[in-house]
Formats: structure tokens, C-alpha cells, sequence
């Protein structure tokens, strides 16, 4: 359909029919990356046909809200579900659904708490903008808007409770989208997600004057789970660390212009 | 809050063993129109748990579902199973009312179709 492609691609969440409380966190910088990177994997993402989507951390709404346009009529064969630990955003994503016609479900909820038995395996897109502002520890977790950027050491605290998460959630074909600052070390994130038999790339990166964001895809890829499986059977952790290190090299990786390379 | 929701939440206090499915106290359960979706049902079905999922719409005030779970060939064959399929899980919302823990008794109460899942600190 040449005719729709167009129409398409501009298909996001209005930023005037965005909802708001002084408790939530605005769309902003990052929030617009993650819509940015969702939108140039458009065509994979229509392709994909994903049948359960989440967002950890909805905020505004902005973000799930596009993610459900951008998908057009395939978002009718699909079900969204969007969690947040503060309840005014749930509020706020609830209106900012409402103003543009979609649904998701929602749960007000840390992390995936609650849903992590039964969707286990389950989901196949999952999005995150994650709270990635280094902040002293204590500022984690705190009630209202804080839980939206306090990231506490190196900003990484939340993402690292969400990455396992991520991972149990997740099934065999499920994709990963998630905003990550220079600061929360996104290399090592990937090495990390390598290790659990995942495949990465950044699909969206930006400096803005205040950050350098990443937003990173992730994906489970069958080659890294055979190499650590073949580590693991052999016993030789100097296999382990060759196949990650053969891995990295392979990666399409820092400020690759070719968005959809490999196998997605 | 619809069904299909409910059939994917579990009691998520530590220690919990038995915490699904959630028992449901109805206030206000509303009925939104959805388009009916085959690849949708299609691709849920193996992943609902029949038996918490006809409970619930019985409590809900729907009494079409079977109690047993279907052959997953009605789903390919039986318009009308599909279409008290769809309505069950995507169309019923329990917009006011609570979500009761099999094992603990603890409450999470669903307000305006939101289940508030958040754990108090020694729950946690």
C-alpha cells in the first residue's frame, strides 16, 4: 500500500492530546528516541506481528500509545498491557489513551509485579524508558515523579531489575526496546543480555545537550544460545568468553547507520 | 480490567505459593464493544487458563463459557464459540472491585479498571 506508507509514518501519539499531572513525568528527549527507534523499525515491527505487547513504566502514555498507531490495523490482532509504580501515571496514560481512540491494559504495579508467572514467556514486544538518571541510591523508589528518572548508582539500580524481568517475560521471538543513557554503560548492558542469549543493536542514537541516549534493541538470537550452551557442556569457560568476544565483533554495533541489519 | 488481564495476574507477595487465579469481587463491571480479532483468540487461547477464566466470567455475570476447557479445534470451527470467547475476555471490564488472593486473603482493589498490585513494605 504506497499510498498509506506516507500516512503511516506519521502515525504517533499528538503531543497536544497528551494528558498531563505535575506528578508525571512529560514526553521529552527520550521518550520521543523511543518513538523514533520504534518508527524506523516500523515495517519489521508490522512484520513481526507481535500478539502481546507491554510497556514497564508508562509514564504520560506517550509511548504506548504511539507504539499502538504506529502498528496500525495490526494492533487489532495484538493486546497491550502498560504498568507503572506511580498511580497518577496510570491516570494520565488512561487519558492520554482515551484522547486517541486506543486501549491497553493497565496495572498499577512495580516493574511487571503480579504478571511475571503468567506471562512468562509471553511477550513479544516489550518497551522501556527506564528511570536512568544516576541518582544517590536512597532516591530510588520514591513516590510520585522521582520514580520516573531516580536510576540511583550510574543510573542503573531500576534497569538492573528490570533486565531479568525483561528476560523471563520475553518469549522466543519477543523484542526489546530500551532507552539507555551513556552514563548506565550500554555496552556492558548488552554484554549482560548476551550472556542470557541475547542479540543487540542500537537502533536510535542522540546527544542532546544534556544526554547521550541509546535506544538498544534486544532480541534472542540462536547462535548465542548455542555458543553457551557449547561452554557450558565443555566446561571450558575460555570457549565462554571467545564466543562472547566473537559475538561483539559481530555486532552491527556503536552508530550503525544499517537499521535493519541481521536477522530483524 | 478485562479477563484476559485477570487470567495473566497472580498474587505477588513474597512467599505466596498459591497466589492465581485472583478471586474476583465485582462492583461494576462495564461492556465495551471490540471488534471481534480470530488471530487474536487463535493465538491466546493455548495461553488462558480455562478454568480460572470461566470462573471469573460467571462472577462477571456471564454464563455462556463452557466449564470444561474447549478442543482447541472449536476455535477454528465454531463462530459462535469465538464470538462468547471474545466477549468473555476482551469485552467485560471490571471497572470497580477487588482482587483477592487465594492464599493470603490480601485485597487489591480495582478502581476506575486498575488493578492496584503495589505491595506494602513487609509484603515485598
Amino acid at each position: 500500500m504506497p499510498g498509506n506508507s506516507l500516512e503511516m509514518s506519521y502515525k504517533t501519539a499528538q503531543i497536544r492530546l497528551v494528558s498531563s499531572h505535575p506528578e508525571v513525568y512529560e514526553p521529552c528527549d527520550d521518550s520521543f528516541a523511543l518513538v523514533d527507534a520504534l518508527l524506523s523499525d516500523q515495517k519489521h515491527l508490522l512484520e513481526h506481528k507481535p500478539i502481546l505487547c507491554m510497556e514497564v513504566g508508562c509514564g504520560s502514555g506517550y509511548v504506548i500509545t504511539s507504539l499502538m498507531l504506529l502498528l496500525g490495523d495490526e494492533a487489532n490482532r495484538a493486546q497491550f498491557i502498560a504498568t507503572d509504580i506511580n498511580p497518577h501515571a496510570i491516570t494520565v496514560t488512561r487519558e492520554t489513551m482515551e484522547a486517541h481512540g486506543v486501549h491497553a491494559e493497565l496495572i498499577n504495579t512495580d516493574i511487571a509485579s503480579g504478571l511475571e508467572s503468567r506471562l512468562a514467556g509471553s511477550i513479544d514486544l516489550l518497551v522501556v524508558n527506564p528511570p536512568y538518571v544516576p541518582t544517590p541510591e536512597d532516591e530510588v523508589g520514591r513516590e510520585g515523579i522521582a520514580s520516573a528518572w531516580a536510576g540511583g548508582e550510574n543510573g542503573r539500580s531500576v534497569i538492573d531489575k528490570i533486565l531479568p524481568v525483561a528476560d523471563k517475560l520475553l518469549s522466543e521471538r519477543g523484542w526489546l526496546y530500551m532507552v539507555t543513557l551513556t552514563t548506565n554503560n550500554p555496552s556492558q548492558i548488552c554484554q549482560q543480555m548476551m550472556k542470557k542469549g541475547y542479540a543487540s543493536r542500537i537502533v536510535v542514537q542522540r546527544s542532546t545537550e544534556e544526554e547521550s541516549l541509546h535506544i538498544i534493541k534486544f532480541w534472542r538470537d540462536i547462535d548465542i544460545e548455542v555458543d553457551a550452551n557449547n561452554g557450558v557442556t565443555s566446561s571450558t569457560p575460555l570457549g565462554i568468553l571467545d564466543s562472547v568476544r566473537s559475538q561483539i565483533q559481530r555486532l552491527p554495533f556503536w552508530g550503525s547507520s544499517d537499521i535493519n541489519a541481521g536477522t530483524n | 480490567m478485562r479477563l484476559l488481564t485477570h487470567n495473566m495476574l497472580s498474587c505477588n507477595i513474597k512467599g505466596v505459593t498459591n497466589g492465581f487465579p485472583l478471586r474476583i469481587e465485582a462492583e461494576k463491571v462495564v461492556e465495551k464493544q471490540l471488534e471481534i480479532n480470530h488471530d487474536f483468540l487463535r493465538n491466546i487461547f493455548p495461553k488462558i487458563d480455562w478454568k480460572a477464566f470461566s470462573d471469573a466470567s460467571r462472577i462477571m455475570g456471564y454464563h455462556e463459557l463452557p466449564e470444561e476447557p474447549p478442543e482447541p479445534s472449536v476455535l477454528e470451527s465454531d463462530a459462535e464459540f469465538l464470538g462468547k470467547f471474545h466477549h468473555a475476555l476482551l469485552e467485560l471490564h471490571l471497572e470497580e472491585g477487588a482482587l483477592i488472593c487465594p492464599e493470603t486473603g490480601r485485597k487489591f482493589p480495582v478502581s476506575k479498571g486498575i488493578p492496584n498490585m503495589l505491595l506494602l513494605e513487609d509484603e515485598v
